[in-house]
């Protein structure tokens, strides 16, 4: 059987007003791979993103999640693929700050319906294999930028999603804790062989990738559909 | 880098035989690049020369019983060596700076020129994270420090890409 990419976007448009973010973009993303969106600031690469995420609704042009058209979903339909398939990690700011770290990494979890022990096991697992199970009673306000990163991609692992969105995930920590927050997250998403979607203007953050996409003036550079 | 001063810097912590010292080196330093021995016997010969190391023969001769030791005035060449800050490179003689502007004064298609560089960058940038995430410590210093470079490279690429059209306005005909 010949393998079908598991995210397809094809001749996206998208205007912000006057200004156009998305001009035709197209991006093939295939299961388990990991897919870095370069491309100076303003190009379109974090707006691309998130239409691949179902999170913005392009103009015009189509995103396929595993044949399916997102753009033509309700938007309950939209989020219940977000809360199943889908994990994101942002630049900060993502856990709720009143949650514990564990409460937070468990939340998925909890939201689709696992109960409260082995949520909270789970959790404590991922916490673990991201190397921070020892944060997992703290608040978010209380740990450091790169531990509260490690637990970000542990909550957005933790339900095994398919596709990992990562929009500048290392963006607000200094080289050592972004490199460790990347080898981590990479590692793991490979062992569940999620496949990782990441923005970034980082070259060395790109290198953890398998291939890259360049973005710019909206459209993404020929070359790379890849595989 | 300098092999030489290498290889008698490893002396420094006691004598060694011709085959120790070229496992030592290419444990610690040889990476990539391991030394041939006789690299290491021509060094030593020529240290020997200038005074920076002394032979200790042991029984039963032959070149593989020789030890070799360093000097007082060795330790002085080190210590001289390790204290003087490195020049550093003034990167000005750049092949892809003029690969861009004969491009641009030619016609050619400079992005491109650019991109093509962009993404065998990245590909070396690949194969060096991956060293260094299946690596040790040595590993990771090491691939770092070729990291960084890349990245330079790769950041003064990304600024001209965002140059290229004042550029082609100054150079083109």
């Amino acid at each position: 059987m010949t393998e079908q990419p598991l995210l397809v976007a094809e001749g996206l448009h998208l205007h912000f007003g006057e200004t156009k973010a998305l001009d035709d973009a197209s991006l093939h993303i295939w299961p388990g791979e990991v897919v870095a969106l370069m491309g100076p600031s303003g190009s379109g690469k974090s707006t691309l993103l998130h239409c691949l995420a179902g999170i913005l609704q392009p103009d015009s042009g189509r995103v396929a999640y595993h044949g399916r058209d997102l753009t033509a979903m309700s938007d309950s339909e939209r989020s219940a693929l977000r809360r199943g398939e889908f994990g994101f990690v942002f630049q900060f700011g993502q856990l709720v700050p009143e949650l514990t770290c564990v409460e937070n990494v468990a939340l998925p979890l909890r939201l689709s319906g696992t109960g409260r022990r082995e949520a909270h096991r789970t959790a404590t697992d991922w916490l673990e294999r991201l190397e921070v199970g020892d944060v997992a009673g703290k608040r978010p306000g209380q740990v450091s930028g790169g531990q509260g990163q490690r637990v970000a991609v542990a909550r957005a692992l933790v339900s095994r999603p398919r596709v990992v969105f990562a929009d500048e995930p290392t963006g607000a920590l200094d080289s050592l804790n972004g490199e460790l927050v990347m080898k981590l997250f990479i590692t793991a998403a490979r062992d569940t062989g999620a496949a990782v979607v990441l923005v970034t203007h980082e070259a060395r953050v790109a290198a953890y990738s398998d291939r890259e996409a360049v973005v710019r003036d909206g459209r993404v550079r020929e070359q790379e559909h890849a595989r | 880098m300098s092999v030489t001063f290498a290889l008698l810097g490893l002396l420094e912590n006691g004598p060694r035989h011709g085959y120790d010292l070229k496992r030592t080196y290419d444990d610690t330093f040889g990476r990539d690049r391991a030394l041939h021995y006789g690299q290491v016997y021509s060094t030593m010969a020529r240290l020997l020369k200038n005074g920076l190391v002394e032979v200790e023969s042991e029984p039963g001769d032959g070149p593989e019983r020789k030890r070799y030791a360093i000097t007082h005035a060795g330790i002085t060449d080190v210590a001289e060596w390790i204290g003087r800050p490195e020049k550093p490179e003034p990167y000005l003689q750049s092949t892809l700076y003029t690969k861009v502007v004969l491009a641009l004064m030619t016609g050619r298609d400079a992005d491109e020129v650019l991109d093509s560089q962009r993404a065998e960058h990245l590909r070396m940038m690949r194969e060096l994270t991956r060293r260094k995430t299946d690596g040790d410590l040595a590993d990771e210093l090491i691939c770092d420090h070729a990291l960084f470079h890349l990245e330079a490279d790769l950041r003064w690429l990304e600024l001209t890409a965002a140059r290229l059209d004042r550029l082609a306005a100054r150079v083109r005909p």
